[in-house]
């Protein structure tokens, strides 16, 4: 026990790898894209030395659904990816988001759109992550911000896809990804591990979407006896095609309840000098580093602001926002794309504070002077 | 052989809403039916075979047999089930796909699950038409013939679904009709014991689109044409190429033994973790 951590300098793109093999993760599907390979080319060599499975697919539509049958298949489950692959795994994702299938994308987000600017940091997936995949959905999406919460935001989205059979989404930008830092993981023995739940019924009474008090039904592995159907068709308890719209209704609904019952637990959120802040800067993702040393300079000249740092963007952490909107004048979210979060910010503020964007898209990052000089004029 | 109620009380599911949805005079019941036979004959575990599908008329098969079954979304069937079985080998997974699905929007998993030899049987069902949504052509749907999309004629040439996969690397290619069914068993038997990925393609009838608006005529009259056009492998070979044309060449088309994927991957694990263990020896 205390095995002491030690450290090492690597990549948020090596941590997220690190993260996935700390998580119990088996099974890696992928095809190679910049700025996302490394965790593809790192997994190749470590999956098979720890007894895991790596394929290199023909395509990202071919990876999520390799990775959706691997699960199935019991394994723990992820993929990397980057803009252009993420908007080929979309139509997949649904079918796991409507079968409930565990599974971890890790969308190393580019410039887009298009082709874009493969090199270059973007934050310009946020919204595509929410709702690229057609028809209502609920989906977790967690956004490191910096390469130590790369390797423990990996390891949260396994847990949390296991323990609430949904697909969740590593939203990690370039700067996070290929920016190398001195960081100290901890050992495997100290990480906590969920699997999901199996059934413990007799097979002949297994009912695949039946939920359980926790709104979350049992996953039994193909191979293990219990013998069902899966299916992206709506589906009923028995996971059979349904055009019964009370049946309809409790399958989509059902996705929203484990979701929403699971709210709080889903919702990292750090606070930086929010006690006494009257103004906020909310950021995630790279900006968090450009975010924060912004605050200390304005800390330094008597400026009261806070930063209410975003780990979890989806579902979108409303409470992080509302308990300091009593407090808060204004409110800045810088990001590298037109305003993303910044919509759901003005939605959840309501008028009461006055919001501010600082946008770019240009593939250079916001720097912490013009953070600075922003908040300033805002407070003026 | 199994009985008929037999087979319908073995095989399928008890709890689910019957009836399927497949028209008067499908092919697909067919070809499920004589599938089903071919597993009882070679006495496999339920719990042990997954059976995956995509989208279409065909995809729908699955949620009617009492296996592990995944109908997965349009022309993927194969990367799901190339997950599933490097997850768990020791499944037997077996792969329903119709033309359109396999050859059109799955056409690059088709050829890149041929080229990896991993040991799934994918079984196509080809009736030159895409069915559920109302008839229009597919990738093998002939030349010159009609369908809503293509109401003065096809001007696209078709796919040889045999052709294409022995072509990209598949280690075994069985084609038949659904006229022919003591040969289909006989076929998906033996590319089901197959160690590789294999592929029986069987050729099948669309009476409600297909055949309406190219004037097949009944269920019955699509049967008998796929009697006459059908030539055994075994007799073709004698044949020459003038003789053949407009003929289809049935039986076991081609098999051959490579090293199979899952297998060749514990190889790789093999040697990975010896290296791993060697490196830490040397640490040590």
């Amino acid at each position: 026990m205390n095995k002491k951590s030690s450290y090492q300098l690597i990549q948020g793109n090596e941590a997220a790898a690190e993260g996935a093999l700390a998580a119990g993760v088996s099974f890696f599907a992928g095809y190679p894209i910049t700025p996302s390979t490394e965790i593809a080319e790192i997994l190749s060599d470590r999956l098979p030395a720890n007894g895991g499975k790596f394929i290199q697919m023909e395509d990202e539509i071919g990876s999520i659904a390799a990775i959706i049958g691997a699960s199935i298949g019991g394994r723990k489950v992820l993929t990397a990816t980057s803009g252009p692959g993420f908007s080929l795994m979309q139509e997949n994702l649904g079918f796991a988001c409507l079968a409930e299938v565990p599974l971890v994308i890790v969308n190393v987000m580019r410039g887009g759109p298009s082709t874009g600017m493969p090199t270059s940091p973007s934050q310009g997936d946020v919204m595509q992550a929410r709702w690229g995949t057609h028809g209502d959905h609920p989906i977790i999406v967690l956004s490191p911000g910096s390469v130590e919460e790369a390797f423990h935001y990996t390891v949260k989205a396994v847990n949390f896809a296991e323990k609430y059979r949904n697909p969740v989404i590593v939203l990690m930008d370039e700067i996070i990804g290929h920016m190398r830092a001195r960081v100290s993981l901890p050992p495997t023995s100290m990480i906590e591990r969920v699997n999901r739940v199996h059934p413990n019924m007799p097979p002949e009474w297994y009912l695949p979407y039946e939920r359980s008090a926790t709104g979350v039904a049992p996953m039994a592995s193909f191979g293990d006896g219990y013998r069902h159907h899966v299916t992206g068709l709506v589906h009923d308890a028995k996971g059979f095609p349904t055009a019964d719209p009370n049946e309809a209704r409790n399958n989509i609904r059902g996705l929203f309840t484990k979701i929403e019952r699971g709210f709080r637990e889903l919702c990292l959120v750090d606070y930086e000098f929010m006690d006494d802040a009257e103004h906020a800067i909310i950021a995630y993702g790279g900006m968090v580093l450009s975010a924060r040393s912004a605050l200390e300079q304005l800390r330094k000249s008597g400026r009261k602001v806070g930063l209410i740092k975003l780990g979890t963007l989806w579902p979108f952490p409303r409470f992080a926002l509302e308990q300091y909107l009593p407090q808060l004048k204004t409110i800045l979210v810088p990001e590298l794309n037109m305003g993303q979060i910044y919509r759901e910010v003005l939605r959840v503020n309501a008028g009461k504070a006055v919001v501010e964007k600082l946008n770019r898209v240009n593939g250079t990052i916001i720097t912490p002077n013009e953070i600075v000089k922003t908040v300033k004029g805002l407070i003026r | 052989m199994i009985s008929n109620s037999e087979l319908v009380n073995k095989y399928f599911r008890h709890n689910k809403k019957f009836p399927h949805i497949w028209c008067p005079g499908c092919g697909i019941g067919i070809i499920l039916g004589n599938m089903l036979r071919a597993i009882d004959a070679l006495d496999m575990n339920k719990n042990e075979i997954a059976f995956v599908s995509g989208i279409g008329c065909t995809g729908r098969a699955p949620v009617y047999v009492d296996f592990n079954t995944l109908h997965t979304t349009h022309g993927r069937a194969l990367p799901f089930a190339t997950g599933l079985k490097l997850a768990r080998p020791e499944l037997k997974v077996l792969v329903a796909t119709g033309d359109g699905d396999a050859t059109a929007i799955g056409g690059n998993h088709l050829i890149h699950a041929c080229r990896r030899n991993i040991d799934i049987t994918t079984i196509i069902f080809n009736n030159y038409i895409y069915g559920m949504t109302g008839g229009q052509y597919s990738p093998t749907t002939p030349h010159s013939d009609k369908a809503s999309t293509c109401k003065l004629g096809n001007i696209e040439r078709p796919f040889n679904i045999s052709q294409l996969v022995e072509a990209a690397g598949a280690t075994f290619v069985g084609r038949t009709t659904s006229y022919h069914t003591l040969q289909l068993q006989s076929i998906i038997k033996k590319a089901i014991m197959h160690k590789g990925f294999s592929v029986v393609e069987v050729i099948t009838h669309c009476p409600t689109t297909y055949g309406r608006i190219n004037k097949k005529g009944t269920a019955v009259d699509m049967l008998k044409w796929q009697k006459e056009v059908a030539v055994d492998k075994s007799r073709a070979d004698k044949m020459d190429p003038k003789e053949l044309e407009g003929k289809i060449i049935t039986g076991i088309l081609m098999e051959k033994q490579l090293p199979e994927f899952c297998e060749q991957y514990d190889t790789i694990i093999e040697k990975a973790q010896s290296m791993k263990n060697n490196q830490q020896g040397k640490s040590k």
